[in-house]
């Protein structure tokens, strides 16, 4: 699709702003509406958008698969290590209070912005990583 | 309707509309989830299917009247459970009496995030969100093992 010039001039113009509201989408999930999940699936949109107009190639050449298997699990990761972190802290699994706990509420921020970047990691690799696998084959005849 | 292009068209477009009830309900978290997933990635996934298998339905072998008959009485069934709810808002309703407030005064006290879905889900609900991420990781590796983006890949480089 990369030679139709309105679908193409309109997707650059769009991704940056779709990668850029996802990255705000996730950090500021603690003062307005979104989150983690919400953030890595406009964060995902953005390259499928990408993949379906420069074509899969080129999206395959940013987003490698390998990179997205690496990030799938970094995710889950960051995930289950903040919990250990507040486990090896003296705190109960995923007891925020235990990472600042002199102020307990900057402990809480800090937790759920480890977490939710966690959540996005994993949620924007796993749909860019679906997407690839379904677009990538090739119709069995 | 035998064209599936159209099926999957019109399930894009009804979970757009979705996405504007969870808006006019308060509910933007929701709102985003739907229109990004439901509107926008199923739809490219079911397209991206549709491009390996065909764009037809297969007439059925049989008349529609059994399956017609279930989802009636599917839907009747539905129905009659919605006469059993509380009226829409109702501040008795049991979902705003237990534990919805508890959360909303604990969070001011004791996590001082404004937006208190964040609160729920990240850290009095962090045991079913790390569970959440494990079934969107577990589903993301099921799928890249089924379809097998990696051997191939290697197949072409080594060709």
């Amino acid at each position: 699709m990369i030679r139709q010039t309105v679908l193409r001039v309109t997707a650059k113009l769009l991704i940056p702003y779709m990668l850029l509201f996802a990255l705000y989408v996730q950090f500021h999930g603690d003062y307005g509406p979104g989150g983690g999940f919400q953030a890595g699936v406009i964060f995902a949109a953005g390259f499928i958008l990408y993949a379906l107009v420069f074509g899969l190639q080129n999206a395959r050449r940013v987003a490698r698969p390998a990179l997205l298997e690496g990030l799938i699990a970094l995710g889950v990761l960051i995930y289950a290590g903040t919990g250990i972190a507040t486990m090896l802290l003296g705190g109960n699994f995923l007891d925020y209070n235990a990472l600042n706990p002199e102020h307990p509420s900057q402990g809480q921020h800090l937790g759920i912005l480890l977490v939710e970047l966690g959540v996005g990691i994993t949620v924007a690799a796993v749909m860019i990583s679906i997407f690839f696998a379904f677009a990538g084959r090739e119709r069995s005849s | 309707m035998r064209s599936l292009f159209a099926a999957v068209m019109l399930t894009g477009i009804y979970s757009f509309l979705g996405a504007c009830w969870m808006l006019t309900l308060d509910a933007p978290d929701v709102a985003f989830t739907e229109a990004a997933v439901g509107a926008g990635i199923a739809t490219i996934l079911m397209l991206g299917t549709l491009a390996l298998t065909g764009r037809q339905a297969k007439p059925p072998a049989h008349a529609p009247w059994l399956p017609l008959g279930v989802v009636i009485l599917t839907g009747a069934a539905l129905v009659y459970g919605t006469l059993d709810m509380p009226r829409f808002g109702d501040p008795q309703a049991p979902i705003q009496r237990y534990p919805t407030p508890s959360y909303i005064e604990r969070n001011e006290r004791e996590i001082q995030v404004p937006n208190a879905v964040t609160a729920v889900l990240a850290s009095y609900r962090g045991y079913d969100t790390l569970g959440e991420t494990m079934v969107v990781f577990t589903a993301g590796i099921g799928v890249l093992l089924l379809l097998g983006g990696r051997r191939r890949r290697r197949r072409q480089d080594g060709a």
